[in-house]
């Protein structure tokens, strides 16, 4: 099990893996991540789902390099295997028809993503996605929005592709023009932040997918806990999607830093 | 045959007899009790890998259990949670037939080497030692059976119980932790068609993630989960029931009968400020990365944090092999933080024991009431409050009470915080019909193990909340007795 089926390259650092997890691909939801460790002496990392095909029993990961580890996985070739794969975890987004849904995704971010602008657009709302990237050459999985979704909306921090600005900009023009109903918003936990802050001004009700430390992803240790409203939550099992308005945003950067000096290669 | 039969039909045996005649009971209460082999404290204080108890010399064991009186009624038994049939293997130690007394062991517990390290024998074995009630120290029961368990494994000829015929029906167990083993040992022997899902990637509980390498080395428990795997116990790992595959999923498999051993894995944390602060964390997190995930070894990609000044907060088992694990990775103080006294301490006398040796400060009659970080969001202080000791509680112990004012600051720069745990959700909120008390335990009948869904028992810390090793086992046996007699039935 586990074997990978296919591999491709979004962009230098940024890769797509095709997995063969039949019992995940058959039970996972929207919203759903796995824990993946590579290796005998691999660390358990977390990766959402970003898609899964139950008919040949896979499941899609999108990884970024960002350290020892994500390098680890984004080094694997079609024929490996992951050494560990475990899941669905965590709650899966909570889909209902609202009205008008902007999602909002940065970075590798986009690739959760996608299954929920799936989601939120077959239970009939109308889905306006806002993708956002450093450059061009990072924006990723632009066509599979599209088709997914009712218009998408590009930001690129230099203004080489689509509009340039910060995904911030790209939501604000939105909701400057239509009512928006719901925001969903995953990226990094900078990006996520500003997002609230700005879906909180206009009172939009808005859901951000957290990315924390996490070991065990069950529950288990509470590596990954946050402040949830002024309450601890653990975000592998409360999680990962919560009110990104009551989401304590500064704690949740501080913790993510942790390790920071003690990582290892 | 009932268990009092059988008991004393083998006391019967006639080498047992001879061995009885053998020496007067007088001589046997006047050998003093064997002191265990143990790593010198400065020496292990500094090493993570090497196990503190180096077990029994044969001529120890040997003569240890001479000072076993063979009693008629052995009150021991009662002590065990397993029924361990204590005098028939202390007997076998005796005469030198060691590969006998292991086999012993194995007809009730599936993991006698790892009980022989980790049960609180002073509370449960050998607090009914008949020697107690003459002045005398308890028979080192704990030591014996690691002995024996030791030496089988040791020897190479390593037994597998006896298999009755193969039933054809498949039970899964959920867990893989000693109360998930102990079912599955005794489902197997009993012919059934086993299956233990393991939400982990690695088979065993809190005995590989838990309980550190200085304990129980994991080749030791792997060596037993092997013995399971001979007996036709299949493990499957990175499964969890509820999430992976469901409760129906179970049913459309062809399972028959459901023991629910998921465990108290949830770690408590005490919602006082900078709780959150980084460098505070649950033992379970800081355990699962040393041990479970060898994070201080240079070869693994899992960091971990390791401080210098570290407080772990807690008087349970967890919280010593926390805060004896600090150390071993280069604290140069690790304090214990409790806010009861010494006597109120839930660990093993042994580890408590352990942990001074190896330098460890005790800090008792303090809590803690807030962390301090620096500008980083580290933690840097904590302050405690002292306590002293007011009237029982419900549980009959005296509870603490603030000392009003006694407030004090220490620098800190990593916080444990091993304050108990509770029951894991995931199984509770997947089974649907399950009945969940308020602390989120299966509510169980205590003999048979039954919840309210039919097919499904369950037991361990999933029913007690956080307990010990033995008493999940205990628990699994009566699950598998009452699960064998109800299947029979059927």
């Amino acid at each position: 099990m586990n074997k990978i089926v296919s591999k491709e390259h979004f962009s230098a650092n940024v890769v797509k893996l095709e997995v063969e997890a039949p019992l995940i691909a058959r039970s996972r939801k929207a919203g759903h991540f796995v824990i993946v460790k590579v290796g005998e002496k691999g660390e358990r990392i977390p990766l959402t789902i970003a898609g899964a095909d139950t008919e040949k029993g896979t499941i899609t990961l999108v990884i970024q390099t960002v350290g020892g580890s994500s390098r680890k996985i984004c080094d694997l070739n079609v024929g490996d295997y992951i050494t560990d794969l475990v899941g669905p975890l965590g709650q899966a987004t909570h889909v209902e028809k609202v009205g008008t849904v902007v999602c909002a995704g940065g970075g590798v971010g986009v690739a959760p993503l996608l299954p929920i602008v799936e989601a939120f657009h077959k239970a009939g709302n109308r889905v306006i996605v806002v993708l956002a990237a450093r450059t061009k050459d990072l924006v990723i999985l632009e066509e599979q929005m599209r088709a997914n979704a009712d218009e998408v909306i590009i930001m690129t921090d230099d203004g080489s592709y689509g509009a340039k600005g910060l995904v911030t900009n790209g939501v604000e023009s939105v909701i400057n023009r239509e009512k928006v109903d719901m925001c969903v918003t995953i990226g990094p936990a900078v990006m996520m932040k500003f997002v609230s802050a700005l879906t909180k001004k206009y009172e939009i009700p808005t859901v951000a997918s957290l990315n924390t430390i996490m070991v065990d992803g069950t529950g288990m240790c509470g590596a990954c806990r946050i402040t949830v409203g002024g309450k601890t939550k653990f975000v592998c099992v409360d999680g990962p999607e919560f009110d990104a308005h009551q989401v304590d945003f500064d704690e949740m950067i501080m913790r993510l830093g942790a390790y920071r000096n003690i990582e290892k290669k | 045959m009932t268990t009092e039969e059988m008991i004393a039909a083998r006391r019967a045996e006639p080498w047992r007899e001879a061995l009885r005649k053998s020496k007067k009971n007088k001589e046997r209460a006047d050998i003093p009790r064997v002191k265990m082999n143990e790593l010198d404290p400065e020496y292990r204080s500094h090493t993570r890998l090497e196990e503190v108890n180096l077990g029994l010399t044969k001529e120890q064991a040997m003569q240890e259990a001479q000072r076993c009186l063979d009693c008629p009624n052995p009150t021991c038994m009662q002590g065990c949670p397993v029924s361990i049939n204590i005098p028939t293997f202390i007997k076998n130690v005796e005469r030198g037939e060691f590969l006998e007394a292991a086999k012993v062991l194995k007809e009730t517990s599936a993991l006698p080497a790892v009980c022989g390290r980790v049960c609180p024998q002073e509370k449960q074995c050998e607090s009914k030692c008949i020697h107690l009630k003459m002045g005398k120290e308890a028979v080192a029961i704990g030591y014996l059976e690691r002995f024996a368990a030791d030496y089988e494994r040791e020897s190479g000829n390593i037994s597998v119980p006896e298999i009755a015929e193969k039933k054809d029906i498949k039970i899964a167990v959920i867990g893989s932790g000693p109360a998930g083993l102990s079912f599955a040992g005794d489902m197997a022997k009993r012919g059934y068609d086993v299956t233990v899902f393991e939400a982990l990637h690695e088979i065993g509980g809190v005995l590989k993630y838990g309980i550190p390498e200085f304990r129980l080395p994991n080749k030791i428990v792997d060596v037993e989960i092997d013995g399971l795997r001979k007996m036709g116990v299949h493990f499957f790992s990175n499964c969890i029931v509820g999430k992976t595959i469901s409760y129906e999923d179970l049913h459309a498999e062809g399972f028959k009968g459901v023991f629910v051993a998921s465990g108290a894995g949830l770690p408590n944390f005490m919602n006082i400020p900078g709780e959150n602060l980084v460098g505070v964390m649950s033992s379970n997190e800081y355990l699962t990365r040393v041990n479970l995930m060898d994070a201080a070894n240079p070869e693994s990609d899992t960091p971990v944090l390791q401080g210098k000044k570290v407080a772990v907060i807690g008087g349970g088992n967890t919280a010593m092999d926390s805060v004896r694990t600090a150390r071993r990775l280069g604290a140069e103080r690790a304090i214990i933080v409790y806010r009861r006294s010494e006597d109120e301490m839930p660990a093993r006398l042994e580890e408590v024991k352990h942990a001074k040796e190896e330098g460890v400060e005790f800090m008792t009659l303090h809590n803690p009431v807030e962390y301090i970080g620096d500008d980083k969001g580290c933690v840097k202080q904590m302050k405690l409050q002292r306590m002293q000791l007011g009237e029982p509680d419900a549980s009959g112990r005296r509870s603490p009470v603030p000392v009003e004012g006694a407030i004090e600051t220490i620098d800190v720069d990593e916080v444990i915080v091993s304050v108990g745990v509770s029951p894991n959700p995931l199984v509770p909120r997947a089974f649907e019909g399950l009945e969940v008390s308020r602390k989120g335990t299966i509510v169980v009948n205590e003999e048979s193990m039954k919840s309210a869904l039919g097919d499904v028992y369950a037991g361990g810390d999933i029913v007690r909340g956080g307990a010990t090793v033995i008493l999940a086992m205990g628990d699994g046996r009566r699950a598998a007795a009452a699960m064998d007699a109800d299947l029979q039935s059927l």
